[in-house]
């Protein structure tokens, strides 16, 4: 590797590094493996920002939040003996990677728990809020909700949630806007509902925490459209997001019926610490431990198997932190919230990049303990989460082009992802058209009696789960010229997609240029941790 | 949910032996065996048909259709009266307790999306009867015993319900019902039903053997387990077997 100085000219803010001559080459991910690139002069490389300082007592912080909740009575004046409850809680498609235990969900329903059982109330169901995601494994919930919850609730009053139960779920009614709103029964039929969010992106948390963890197919399929996608600039930027406005509808709906009380925590980015955390640092600024450390993990992982580098990620959690509780009242506490993810995550930017580069991790939210990142996922990554990371306007100007780093191997998980299988072989070699696929054949997987089966008890995504991962990257197929790949270890998977391959980031570079122009602004997004470009 | 468009014009095929429930037709004509009304030709029955196992595992690995011919010559001399009042007791008490713990929910599945219900097994009709009644399906399609007087003659009537024959009947049947085989299932655990997959859209292996899972994971068909309960799903353990073994050990302890 070459020496590396450290460079204060290259600084032109403290989160955005100008490549220079004498710049370091920058850690990118590619998968489970980790490349050095060098990449061209001029390129803005932007990164997070540093982890806030934590709660230094996240109970007693968990505990003034119920007790002094914003536009809400205190949780405890809410309780009388004898009542209904239903505590739902977010699944573990959040944080990325898995928290250290204990996961801040346990620290949360540990106490709620406890203030329960203090007023009396011992009709109590805790339910996962999975939506149409994959039901968690029974060793996942333990370890998600901590032993003492696990002990006393599994497996009769702690479950998942079950979008496709027809006697459990029931109909609220629809918005203003035809959006049907299902509930899950146990819920619908309870005195009070407890949400325990934990956020780890604006888009989630607030209506979409109730609307969508405790929906069915009928009511997602009204706002996870291509349409929906399209038309959010972007969804991570809530007022701008029409499926955040869908929520609202279909949250104000549910809060008007049902008795919901919102219990929203927000982590820092603390995402690899430890012998890891150089990871998260600028490359011109490591150390020659850090160089040695990189060098010998880029080293065994090139060694090693691919099943065995999954498993070495995904046995890594991370070490997030609380930095804010809020509880009360849906909308006063995800404002809360999303302004705490913002201080914590938006980067400002100066104006957009026209290519846009970054490295695709091994993890999304979808593939939590799978076998691989499948290639929808990658897509969703790519052109979904990742494309979607700004505020104000896109950090990619409209027609510009993207590239990622990922081998995108033609590996799929059979037991979490069977429906994604079919989608990517039979449905995407026909169409890739969101609208087309819409219409044709997202029912014909949604009801496919197999992909039910293995939704409802199984640990499957639901049989519709492809498309709507499909859509998520409408927007970004819509807004780039090109998507170009570099590293794919096939030409099949990219060439479905509609995406380009390159053998290294100097030919996509050069044919990136080729299309936006050899003066084109280059940016690489150096995550994870995940950062929002606030772009002005 | 209740909007819920049905399937028209689909079926579901269920093979049935190691797919719905855990036995096969062995047990079946044990069961028949040792249920005979002498002591002593009960206990002659089954030491006889414990012997013939390795004979009926060859042929069967050899060829079904000479499986099918040697094994069903057992029934040679059986009433036709006898075997099917025998059926329902074959049924509570041997079949029933062997019905895997989610093949009924899958059959209710199907069903809930409008798709016609079929089982088509190599066993006897008269033994699938009571299964189809309890398990609600809309046709059974099984072999068939040849009776003479009132006797089994131990042949089957033809077609064989075996193999590749599966695959014309399901085709015939589809033909008669107006079923389009494209928007079909066909469930099965064994790689000899091949051709019952192959003709349908949405093939699945249930429980499959090896070669059948491989074959399954080469075409992308979806794999289901219905043997694993599902409250306890614990396909995918990372942290070793030691912790797996505890976990199960204490979620099946009578709370």
């Amino acid at each position: 590797m070459r020496a590396i100085r450290p460079n204060i000219r290259s600084h032109t803010r403290e989160h955005i590094v100008t490549i220079d001559t004498d710049s370091a080459p920058r850690v990118m991910f590619s998968g489970e493996n980790l490349l050095l690139e060098d990449l061209p002069i001029g390129t803005r490389v932007i990164y997070p920002k540093r982890p806030m300082t934590p709660i230094a007592n996240p109970r007693a912080a968990i505990r003034y939040a119920l007790n002094h909740p914003e536009s809400s009575d205190p949780l405890h004046a809410m309780l009388r003996p004898g009542m209904k409850v239903t505590v739902a809680v977010d699944d573990i498609s959040m944080p990325l990677p898995i928290m250290r235990a204990p996961d801040i969900r346990q620290l949360v329903l540990e106490i709620v728990c406890e203030m329960l059982a203090d007023n009396g109330v011992d009709d109590v169901h805790i339910i996962i809020a999975l939506g149409l995601h994959r039901r968690m494994h029974d060793w996942e919930i333990k370890r998600m909700v901590g032993q003492k919850v696990w002990d006393e609730y599994w497996p009769d009053r702690l479950y998942n949630h079950d979008g496709c139960d027809p006697d459990g779920m029931i109909d609220l009614g629809h918005t203003a806007h035809g959006e049907l709103v299902e509930m899950n029964r146990r819920v619908a039929e309870s005195d009070l509902t407890i949400y325990v969010n934990l956020n780890f992106v604006p888009m989630n948390g607030g209506n979409k925490s109730m609307a969508v963890g405790l929906c069915g197919y009928e009511s997602l399929k009204a706002h996870h459209t291509p349409h929906g996608i399209v038309q959010s600039n972007s969804f991570m930027d809530p007022p701008k997001s029409y499926l955040s406005h869908s929520f609202k509808r279909q949250g104000d709906l549910i809060e008007n019926t049902l008795k919901v009380f919102h219990i929203e925590t927000v982590l820092n980015n603390r995402a690899f610490d430890g012998p890891l955390e150089f990871l998260t640092k600028n490359e011109d600024d490591f150390t020659e431990t850090d160089r040695l450390k990189l060098q010998a993990m880029m080293w065994t992982l090139k060694k090693l198997p691919f099943a065995a580098r999954r498993e070495i990620f995904m046995r890594t959690p991370a070490a997030y932190e609380l930095i804010g509780v809020y509880a009360g009242a849906c909308d006063p506490v995800h404002d809360r919230t999303v302004a705490k993810q913002n201080e914590q995550n938006c980067v400002p930017v100066d104006g957009p990049a026209d290519i846009l580069l970054f490295g695709i991790p091994y993890i999304s939210p979808y593939n939590v303990n799978s076998k691989a990142l499948n290639p929808l996922l990658v897509q969703v990554m790519a052109l979904g989460y990742f494309y979607h990371m700004y505020r104000n306007q896109p950090i990619l100007r409209d027609g510009g082009v993207l590239i990622l780093t990922h081998p995108c191997s033609d590996k799929f998980d059979p037991v979490h992802h069977p429906s994604y299988v079919e989608f990517f072989n039979r449905v995407l070699t026909e169409t890739t058209d969101s609208y087309t696929i819409e219409k044709k054949y997202q029912d014909e997987l949604a009801y496919n009696p197999s992909y039910i089966e293995m939704y409802r008890r199984g640990n499957a995504y639901h049989g519709a789960h492809p498309c709507f991962m499909w859509y998520w990257g409408q927007r970004g197929r819509e807004k780039t010229s090109r998507v170009i790949v570099v590293g794919a270890d096939n030409a099949t998977v990219p060439s479905i997609m509609g995406w380009e391959t390159a053998g290294s980031i100097a030919e996509a570079v050069a044919m990136a240029r080729g299309t936006m122009g050899r003066s084109a602004q280059i940016t690489m997004l150096h995550h994870p941790p995940y950062m929002i470009s606030d772009v002005m | 949910m209740k909007n819920q468009p049905k399937y028209k014009n689909s079926a579901a095929f269920y093979d049935v032996d190691g797919t719905l429930i855990k036995i096969n037709i062995v047990h079946a004509f044990a069961f028949y065996a040792s249920r005979h009304p002498s002591l002593f030709k009960s206990a002659t029955n089954t030491v006889k048909t414990a012997l013939s196992l390795p004979v009926f595992w060859a042929a069967d690995k050899l060829s079904r259709k000479w499986f099918n011919e040697i094994f069903y010559r057992s029934y040679e001399g059986a009433s036709e009266d006898r075997l099917v009042v025998l059926s329902e007791e074959l049924f509570a008490d041997v079949i029933l307790p062997n019905i895997y713990p989610r093949a009924r929910q899958l059959i209710e599945e199907s069903r809930r999306a409008g798709v016609r219900q079929v089982l088509i097994s190599g066993a006897l009709d008269f033994t699938m009867r009571p299964l189809a009644r309890h398990l609600g399906v809309d046709d059974v399609i099984a072999n068939q015993l040849e009776f003479v007087d009132n006797y089994a003659t131990g042949k089957l009537k033809k077609p064989f319900v075996a193999g590749a024959t599966k695959a014309d009947i399901m085709r015939a049947y589809a033909k008669q019902h107006a079923i389009d085989l494209a928007e079909s299932w066909a469930y099965t655990d064994s790689f000899s039903d091949y051709p019952m997959l192959a003709v349908v859209g949405h093939p699945t292996a249930c429980n499959p053997d090896l070669r059948l899972r491989s074959l399954a994971r080469s075409y992308d068909w979806p794999v289901l387990d219905l043997d694993e309960a599902p409250e306890r799903s614990v396909a995918r353990r990372p942290q070793g077997l030691a912790p797996a073994r505890r976990i199960r050990a204490r979620s099946s302890q009578p709370e």
